[in-house]
Formats: C-alpha cells, sequence, structure tokens
C-alpha cells in the first residue's frame, strides 16, 4: 500500500541522499580527470580515470586479477575469523577472570600500543611468503580491536540483569549463554567494521612486503615499473571489496542485533524504508 | 505449572511457632565510604516475616530498605548478623526466593517468552515443557499475544508483567519486590497491584515488598514496617493491616479503616522523612 503523501522520517529524503552520493563520487572523477587533462596535475603520478578503467576491465576480461584477487580475500578473509574468535574467546575468559586481567593487563597495554605491523618481516621468516604469514599479521591487528571490546562489554552487562539471572539459577556456563555473549556481541559487532578494514590491511601490506602472489603483489609490481594506473586500479578494487564485506558484517549484524531497540538502527532503517508500511513491518521485525 | 490445592491451604496453628520463611537478626551492613570511612546502611535490624505473609516495608527515599532486600536475597552478605531461611542460615545466594526489581532486569535480547522460560531451562527442564509452562504464565499475565515481543517492544507495564511471570514460575517459596511498580503510571500501577494481589492469593507466598508509596504498602500487605531515616535504618514501628480480603486496591484505599491506617502509619513515617530530608539538606 503506498500513501502518495508520505513524509520522510529526516529533513532530506533517502532517495535524494543516494543521488547526491553518486553525483559526488562521480563528480570526483571528473574533477581527477579534468585535472590531468588540463595538466594541471601530472598524469605521470596521478594517473587517469579512463586509463584505471581500462586496467581494470582488462584485468577481469583476461581473468587475471582473479589468482591474486582471491588470494588477498583468502588472507582477508582467514585473518579477520580468527582474530575475531580468538577476540572474543580471549576477551570473555579475561573479563570473566578479574585476578587474570589485573596479570595481564600491562601486558595487553604494550602489545596494543606498539606499532603490529612491524612484526610483518618475523612473521615472514616464521610461516614463509604464503598466506599464513599475512593472515597472522591480520589476525594481531584484528585481535585487540574485538579483544578490547568484548572486554569492555562484559564489564557493562547490567548488574541488574546479571543479578537477576543468577538468582534464577542459571550456573556459569548458562551465564555466558545467556548474558555474557548476547551482551558482549553487540559490542562485537561494532568492533567488527574497524575489524574488517585491518584485517584487509594485514593481508595487503604482508603481501606488500613479501609474495608471490596478491593484490598487494599486484601493487607493488605496479609500482616497481611506475605503472600508476594499475596502482590505483589495485586500490580502487580493495576499497570495493573491503566495503562489501563491510556490508555483509552489516547484514549478519542487523540479524543478530534484532533484540536491539531502533535507536541505532533507525538511520539505517530510514534508507532502506520507503513506504509508511514498510516502516511499520520494519520496526516490528 | 499447577496450583496444588495443599498450598492454597494456611496450616493450623500450633503453639510451637513455625518457621519464619525469612529471618534477619541483627544484620549490620556497612559500605566503604568515598572517603576512606564506612558508610552504614543498616544497623541491628531484627525483622521476621512468616511464612506465607506479605510483608511491605516503607521509609524515606535512600533510607536501605533495597539493601535489607539485597540481604534476604543472598546478593549482598551483611557485615555482621544472621540471615536465616526456613530456620537455615543462608549462604550463597537463596535459591528459595525470587526477586522482582525496580529497575528492568530482562534480558532484552531474549523474548518475553524466553524471558519467562529461562529459570525453567536453568532447572534443567525439557524446552517443549518449559515453553509450554512459560505460554500459560504469559496468559495468566495477560500478554498471551506477546510471547514473541522483545523487551524494547514492550510498555513499562508489560515488561513488569513478564518480569512478575518470570519470577513466578519457578513457585518459589519468598517473594522479594524492590519498589517494582514505581516506575508506571498511576493507573498501571493499581492494575499490576490489583493482578499481585490475586495471583498472590492463589498460591501465598512470603512476600517482602519495599516500597515508599504508603498508599500501595497498606492495600497489599498484612504487616507494614516503617523503617528509621538512615544511615543506620533500623524498623521503627510496625502495623498489623486487618482489611479484609480479597482487596481490590482503588476501592479498598476509600475505605474508613484504611485512612485510619494510613493516618496512624503516617505518624511515624513522617518524622522519618522530616529527619531524612534534614539530612539530606546537611
Amino acid at each position: 500500500m503506498r500513501t502518495p503523501k508520505a513524509k520522510p522520517r529526516g529533513p532530506v529524503a533517502p532517495r535524494s541522499v543516494l543521488h547526491f552520493q553518486i553525483i559526488l563520487l562521480l563528480g570526483i572523477f571528473v574533477a581527477w580527470w579534468g585535472l590531468v587533462k588540463l595538466d594541471i596535475i601530472p598524469q605521470f603520478f596521478f594517473g587517469d580515470p579512463v586509463g584505471v578503467m581500462q586496467r581494470l576491465i582488462k584485468w577481469f576480461v583476461t581473468g587475471s586479477i582473479w589468482t591474486h584477487l582471491i588470494n588477498t580475500l583468502i588472507e582477508t578473509m582467514l585473518g579477520f575469523v580468527i582474530g575475531t574468535v580468538s577476540g572474543l574467546v580471549c576477551g570473555l575468559w579475561l573479563a570473566l577472570n578479574p585476578m587474570l586481567a589485573r596479570v595481564f593487563d600491562p601486558f595487553i597495554k604494550a602489545a596494543n600500543s606498539m606499532p603490529r605491523l612491524i612484526f610483518a618481516p618475523i612473521f615472514a621468516l616464521w610461516f614463509g611468503l604464503g598466506i599464513w604469514s599475512k593472515v597472522a599479521l591480520g589476525v594481531t591487528l584484528v585481535f585487540f580491536v574485538v579483544f578490547f571490546n568484548v572486554f569492555q562489554g562484559v564489564r557493562e552487562v547490567s548488574p541488574v540483569v546479571l543479578a537477576n539471572v543468577r538468582l534464577m539459577g542459571a550456573n556459569r556456563r548458562q551465564l555466558m549463554r545467556w548474558v555474557y555473549l548476547p551482551s558482549a556481541t553487540s559490542w562485537v559487532f561494532s568492533s567488527l567494521h574497524n575489524a574488517v578494514g585491518l584485517a584487509f590491511v594485514g593481508a595487503v601490506i604482508g603481501e606488500y612486503l613479501g609474495s608471490a602472489r596478491g593484490v598487494g603483489y599486484l601493487i607493488l609490481q605496479a609500482e616497481g615499473v611506475f605503472d600508476i594506473n594499475s596502482v590505483i586500479a589495485g586500490i580502487l578494487l580493495l576499497t570495493v571489496f573491503a566495503l562489501l564485506l563491510d556490508i555483509v558484517v552489516s547484514r549478519v549484524e542487523v540479524r543478530l542485533l534484532r533484540w536491539q531497540a531502533p535507536v541505532q538502527a533507525q538511520t539505517v532503517q530510514a534508507q532502506t524504508v520507503k513506504t509508511p508500511a514498510g516502516q511499520v513491518q520494519a520496526v516490528q521485525a | 505449572m499447577t496450583i496444588t490445592m495443599s498450598s492454597t491451604l494456611r496450616p493450623p496453628p500450633s503453639k510451637v511457632a513455625p518457621l519464619a520463611a525469612v529471618e534477619l537478626k541483627n544484620v549490620t551492613c556497612q559500605f566503604a565510604g568515598s572517603g576512606g570511612g564506612t558508610y552504614t546502611a543498616v544497623s541491628d535490624v531484627d525483622l521476621r516475616i512468616e511464612d506465607a505473609e506479605f510483608v511491605a516495608v516503607v521509609g524515606p527515599t535512600g533510607c536501605g530498605k533495597s539493601t535489607l532486600l539485597n540481604v534476604a536475597s543472598g546478593l549482598l552478605e551483611p557485615s555482621s548478623g544472621d540471615v536465616l531461611v526456613f530456620g537455615k542460615p543462608l549462604s550463597g545466594l537463596n535459591r528459595q526466593s525470587a526477586y522482582l526489581f525496580q529497575a528492568d532486569a530482562l534480558m532484552p535480547w531474549r523474548t518475553a517468552l524466553d524471558n519467562i522460560a529461562a529459570g525453567l531451562l536453568f532447572r534443567n527442564m525439557r524446552k517443549a515443557e518449559a515453553e509450554a509452562q512459560a505460554r500459560d504464565w504469559l496468559a495468566r499475565v495477560g500478554l498471551r499475544a506477546h510471547a514473541d515481543r522483545y523487551p524494547h517492544q514492550m510498555s513499562g507495564g508489560m515488561r513488569k508483567r513478564v518480569a512478575l511471570a518470570q519470577a513466578l514460575i519457578l513457585d518459589p517459596p519468598i517473594l522479594l519486590m524492590d519498589e517494582p511498580f514505581s516506575a508506571l503510571d498511576i493507573q498501571t500501577r493499581q492494575l499490576m497491584e490489583d493482578e499481585l494481589l490475586q495471583l498472590w492469593s492463589v498460591n501465598r507466598k512470603s512476600v517482602i515488598f519495599v516500597t515508599h508509596d504508603l498508599e500501595e504498602a497498606i492495600s497489599l500487605a498484612d504487616r507494614v514496617v516503617v523503617l528509621a531515616a538512615g544511615p543506620g535504618t533500623r524498623p521503627v514501628a510496625e502495623f498489623n493491616i486487618t482489611l479484609p480480603r480479597p482487596r481490590e486496591v482503588s476501592e479498598i484505599r476509600m475505605t474508613q479503616e484504611f485512612l485510619e491506617l494510613h493516618t496512624a502509619i503516617w505518624q511515624v513515617l513522617k518524622k522519618e522523612v522530616l529527619k531524612s530530608h534534614a539530612h539530606a539538606q546537611g
């Protein structure tokens, strides 16, 4: 049912936001193209959008990109999953053992504040030049983000809810399943958006420092011969896939966090909801 | 949930004093104060709640009423003194009691049905059976159609009903209630009070009902205990409420007997409230 006078929720209709976004994106490319064509910035260092697009199309038409892309994506996914799970487990474990948490506290702070990318050469020595050194780098980056969020999440569990569930007779394992895990979940998801990006950083930097395939390797090769269009094409490709992975995370988040009041979700929903009937559905879903 | 006949029958009066449901003896609770000293919330409290008795505890805001409930539930260990539950010293959490909190205590990530069934599942009941009982309780608190709602999708009154069902489904002999209806609007509150009385009359439990609302206390309870202004609160007076049951809270408040009781208790309570006020003013 479509009511003709449906008023948008926000001050701006969601659809016109999308229009502006597309215009802005096109504007950036046109400005780039214009600046290069008018020789205001040198094409040698900045490439040109048409060349970049041609490069991307060529990669996909010849299929030469797939081995690199799949390699990078596998490294990213592995780093993301292993880092998230280990961060979740360690976060829960330490948060529920205050004594342990105190002992580990300075070590964790030290490990977190050191520039962990510096481990890349060590990982290359330990795990070789295959995918595992990149996965390890991704894991060290993702782990801490998730870990700190889970740790915080468990500590912020409502004491009333906790007392109530304990009084209802939950044992330790049941407390974990019914209270700590679901409470930590919302914190985990807020960290996963960062974690996606960091997993890509781990994979690409790892490839950059020593590998035989991967998008990072591709970029390094292109840089070596001053092929700036290929470098930019690689960056664009990574950006698109990082965005896709982020969208997947958001989808899962919406599913798993159905129970949350739609305060934060409202802006997200407002963009997708088009009819008043749809709005009712979205709120009740 | 089956209600056995025996539970609705009162035990015959006997010469030997029956075991109290909850007995606090010389209970003192001290907390570490902000300035390094100690703050005595509750001092030397003796309080006895008989089996199947509905006791309301009133006192000035912030006097330590909730502390007493936390002690009775085992969430808080008193600094000194004894807590007996049906004659046995309490160690750890009080498994014979259910607690209705002032704040929302439902698991926000679980539906109404899951929240109510939770306690049964913790006791290793089979899922299907626990859910059947939970559905039954949902119907009893008037929320049959709202089984799949999450707490944020329900009103304050509905959440309180779920919390009530969540507590009562475990059929605990003792019910501890900490201003459970104070956040509700006045109409909803009276409805909930009637509902509580009705549920309680079916299967009389021992209730400690903490409130700062004297009218609520008189309309619900068998006995009203007045606590002194804090710090170091203790009971200063007790009143037996002889109003006939069953009661209808909105109507009973109009009766002469109610007004007399209210006047008598308010005389005592007012002094404590003024003291508490003076203390707060410094």
